[in-house]
């Protein structure tokens, strides 16, 4: 039987979370052994070479281009996780939902305390570039999510347990301490 | 200092636990809350800013700007909308040239949405510069703008006589009706104020008034419904130096307008009752809360009670009882529905936000400035008075087993006869949809927002405790409404403006909910969504008090007995559509750097 195939991308995150999917440390080695992995940072293979069965999705949707690689993941994945805070309810990023996205792009490039260079006040307008949401969107406001496993950034132990869950078919198991946040 | 800010400070001794008072008589001193006075008045109250600021901020009716020369607060709640609030709406925004939320450019005018004013057998209604209007129509609004333009003063603007009762007396002069509908035994049957304090008190010890009381079987009226008798019993037990005995009128449960009628027509049956009460439990000192909206009533309770002063039922030494002493004063609420829930209501009585306390200790151990504390509603005092005059066996005959007595119902929505009925507990729903005239009904909102919408099939169940029981609010939905927008989704926008925000449950499930609840009338909606909401129902009783406990209840309930309006709204071929819109969500960030869409 061929390799369960794994992807995964971090949109509007900081890498936490994939940071934490390599802290399960010398599991790492088990973990290339059960599954194959295709469009991932940690390959760095940037598009998608076939269909996958399990994606992994850390942040949420911040420009049109997250929510397009989330769109191919829900293309190319039989089932899609939400990995951490961000993916889940958009997590730090989100904090900028309260506030207007005006003002929001007038601080960043025009009017904020770091802004010296900017002098003929130019805005990010190009074609090439993703165009900025309204607000800070959660995996599953975009497309459908079919688990979600919480953490900031979620524990390495939890993540491998899914992972074990999902690859064998068994219930997860989730003692106290891997969802415990404080 | 402003001379006149030192005067209002100076006139509540600088105390600051009557910051309200304070803060209510700057802002309509001044129009509004400035910065300048919210420094001077920490200042001399020796608080810091901030916490001025937070009493300040979370009160509907204080402000931080100007609201206008002139301003209409417009009711916004359910069945205002359902008696035509959208047309008088537009009238007034065009008679005066701005929006609602905004002044006029001249400031002449300005004009804002309230929640339930407690008006609702005489909607659309308005409080304009303090004095109620009812039964607007668009050429009254019309009419009412020019006129507060030309400088006219509002209450010669009136388009309607005055109301019946004591609403035409001197001191209120009010359009508002009565609109009172059935008589019952006890609390709108005949009164003669005086009778319990001064002819069945000097036999009585405090404790035979706590048995009384109990032998009723009465329990609050409210809405919670907790045995009188124990709670004062309690109360009467608990060690502190002082007690205080305080009246719950702060009526914000939308479609509740019962105790503007009893504090209308029986003020002197309330202040006796809570006299009783100061009696029964060994206090000297009440208050009565009442809400801002009711503040057309304040020279009226005031004469009232002045009266009752000369009168020795209230003062010193009561109906001639030596060392029976009780005295009440008036503390106006700033528009905050939570303020009704008991200990909100002492945060908001002792100058601060109202914002509930957690429970235990309750009111009865430490309540008003943390000392053993009576809190009831309205009608449960007054039904107090007849308890003591005619003793409890008599209330006992009345109503149910479980449910003692009469309840007075506010009926309002789609019927022919909308007001106050005074029933004995046990009538069905059935029984008062035929006494009001009510006729092809889809649905009855029982208890207002945070109690239960049932549908015919639930018609032949009782009013009473244990089974639909109910601080009084009865809305009529007839079928020819879309109960899911017209009145769900006005509730649940109710909820989430009325929040103190300190849950988290709270201040985020409703909205959620909300939304989802937008998305599925929008027909994005997926089945998986309506099971969600209920799922999502269910974390809500963890919230602190019973506003966030009973958030969800419009949608729960609705669910719960009429799913097909919701099936009937979604798509039944799609299991997932999120209802995101790829080009609305980028088309601000767009706009502002100057760029053409161009998503795909
Ligand atoms: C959000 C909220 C609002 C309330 N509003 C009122 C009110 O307007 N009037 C009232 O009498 N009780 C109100 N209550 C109930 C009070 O907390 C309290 O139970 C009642 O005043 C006790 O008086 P009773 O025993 O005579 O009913 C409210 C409760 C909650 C949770
Ligand atoms: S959930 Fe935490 S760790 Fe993961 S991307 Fe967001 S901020 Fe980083
Ligand atoms: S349930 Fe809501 S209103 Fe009540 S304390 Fe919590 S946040 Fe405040």
């Amino acid at each position: 039987m061929s390799k369960p195939i794994v992807a995964t991308t971090s949109l509007a995150g900081c890498f936490g979370c994939h940071m934490s999917i390599l802290d399960i440390d010398e599991r790492i080695l088990d973990l290339f052994d059960l599954v194959e992995f295709n469009k991932s940072p940690i390959d760095d293979i940037k598009t998608f070479t076939k269909q996958c069965d399990i994606g992994i999705i850390e942040g949420g949707c911040c420009n049109s281009e997250n929510v397009h690689v989330l769109k191919e993941f829900r293309k190319n994945c039989k089932i899609l996780i939400s990995l951490g805070e961000c993916a889940i309810m958009g997590g730090l990023p989100a904090l900028r939902n309260g506030i207007p996205v005006e003002e929001c792009i007038r601080e960043a490039y025009l009017e904020g305390p770091t802004v010296t260079l900017n002098k003929e006040g130019i805005l990010p307008n190009d074609d090439e570039l993703p165009m900025i949401l309204d607000k800070v969107y959660p995996c599953h406001e975009i497309v459908k999510i079919d688990y979600f496993l919480p953490g900031c950034p979620p524990r390495a132990d939890l993540i491998w347990n899914a992972l074990v869950a999902l690859l064998t078919g068994n219930e997860m198991d989730l003692p106290y301490e891997v969802v415990k946040f404080d | 200092m402003n001379s006149q800010l030192e005067k209002i400070i100076k006139k509540y001794d600088s105390d600051k636990f009557r910051l309200m008072d304070i803060l209510i008589d700057i802002q309509a001193e001044f129009g509004f809350i400035s910065k300048e006075a919210t420094h001077d008045v920490a200042k001399e109250l020796n608080m810091a800013v901030v916490d001025v600021e937070q009493t300040l901020t979370f009160y509907h009716f204080f402000t931080q700007k100007s609201t206008g020369k002139n301003t209409v607060y417009l009711n916004d709640s359910a069945v205002a909308c359902m008696m035509g609030r959208e047309e008088i709406k537009k009238a007034f925004e065009e008679a005066a040239g701005c929006k609602f939320g905004e002044n006029s450019a001249d400031g002449l005018i300005g004009l804002y949405n309230t929640a339930c004013i407690g008006m609702n057998d005489q909607e659309p209604a308005a409080i304009i510069n303090g004095k109620v209007f009812t039964k607007l129509t668009p050429a009254v609004a019309q009419q009412i703008v020019s006129g507060l333009k030309a400088g006219k003063n509002v209450q010669d603007l009136y388009h309607q006589e005055l109301g019946d009762g004591k609403n035409a007396a001197a001191e209120v002069k009010s359009m508002v009706r009565n609109n009172i509908r059935r008589r019952g035994q006890v609390i709108l049957n005949d009164f003669t104020p005086g009778v319990a304090l001064k002819t069945k008190l000097s036999s009585m010890q405090p404790k035979d008034v706590i048995d009384e009381v109990k032998k009723s079987n009465i329990r609050g009226r409210g809405g919670a419904g907790f045995p009188t008798g124990l709670k004062w019993d309690f109360c009467s037990r608990s060690t502190g130096e002082k007690r205080y005995v305080l009246c719950n009128a702060d009526e914000g449960e939308p479609g509740t307008f019962k105790d503007r009628v009893l504090l209308t027509e029986r003020p002197e049956m309330l202040f006796e009752g809570m006299a009783i009460g100061g009696y029964a439990v060994g206090a000297d000192q009440g208050i009565l809360y009442l809400r801002y909206e009711y503040k057309y009533l304040e020279t009226y309770l005031e004469k009232v009670l002045e009266d009752a002063r000369k009168d020795n039922r209230l003062g010193k030494n009561i109906g001639g009882v030596n060392g029976f002493d009780f005295d009440i004063r008036i503390q106006f609420g700033a528009g905050a529905y939570v303020c009704g829930e008991e200990t909100a209501l002492i945060e908001s009585g002792e100058g601060k936000r109202g914002e509930p306390r957690d429970k235990p200790p309750f009111p009865v151990e430490k309540g008003y400035l943390n000392m053993p504390t009576v809190i009831n509603n309205v009608e449960t005092f007054c039904a107090v008075v007849k308890i003591i005059e005619n003793g409890g066996n008599w209330y006992k005959q009345m109503g149910t087993e479980e449910s003692s007595g009469t309840k007075l119902l506010s009926i309002s929505g789609d019927c022919a006869q909308p007001g106050v009925y005074e029933i004995e507990w046990g009538m069905t729903i059935s029984q008062m949809l035929e006494m009001v005239g009510a006729s092809n009904v889809q649905a009855v909102q029982v208890s207002g927002p945070s109690g239960q919408i049932i549908g015919p099939k639930d018609f032949d169940r009782k009013i009473c405790y244990g089974d639909l029981a109910t601080g009084g609010s009865m809305i009529v939905v007839d079928k020819t409404r879309d109960m899911l927008k017209d009145i769900v989704l006005n509730f649940m926008e109710f909820f989430i403006e009325e929040s103190c925000g300190s849950c988290t449950t709270c201040r985020i499930v409703p909205k959620l909910m909300k939304d989802r609840l937008v998305k599925i009338l929008n027909g994005k909606g997926v089945m998986k969504d309506i099971a969600d909401l209920e799922d999502w129902a269910k974390i809500l009783p963890v919230s602190r008090c019973g506003l966030g406990q009973t958030a969800a209840n419009p949608i729960a309930t609705s669910i719960k007995n009429f799913r097909e309006l919701y099936e009937a709204k979604v798509q039944k071929d799609v299991d997932y559509d999120c209802g995101f819109d790829m080009n609305k969500a980028v088309q601000a960030s767009c706009a502002f750097v100057d760029r053409v869409p161009n998503a795909h």
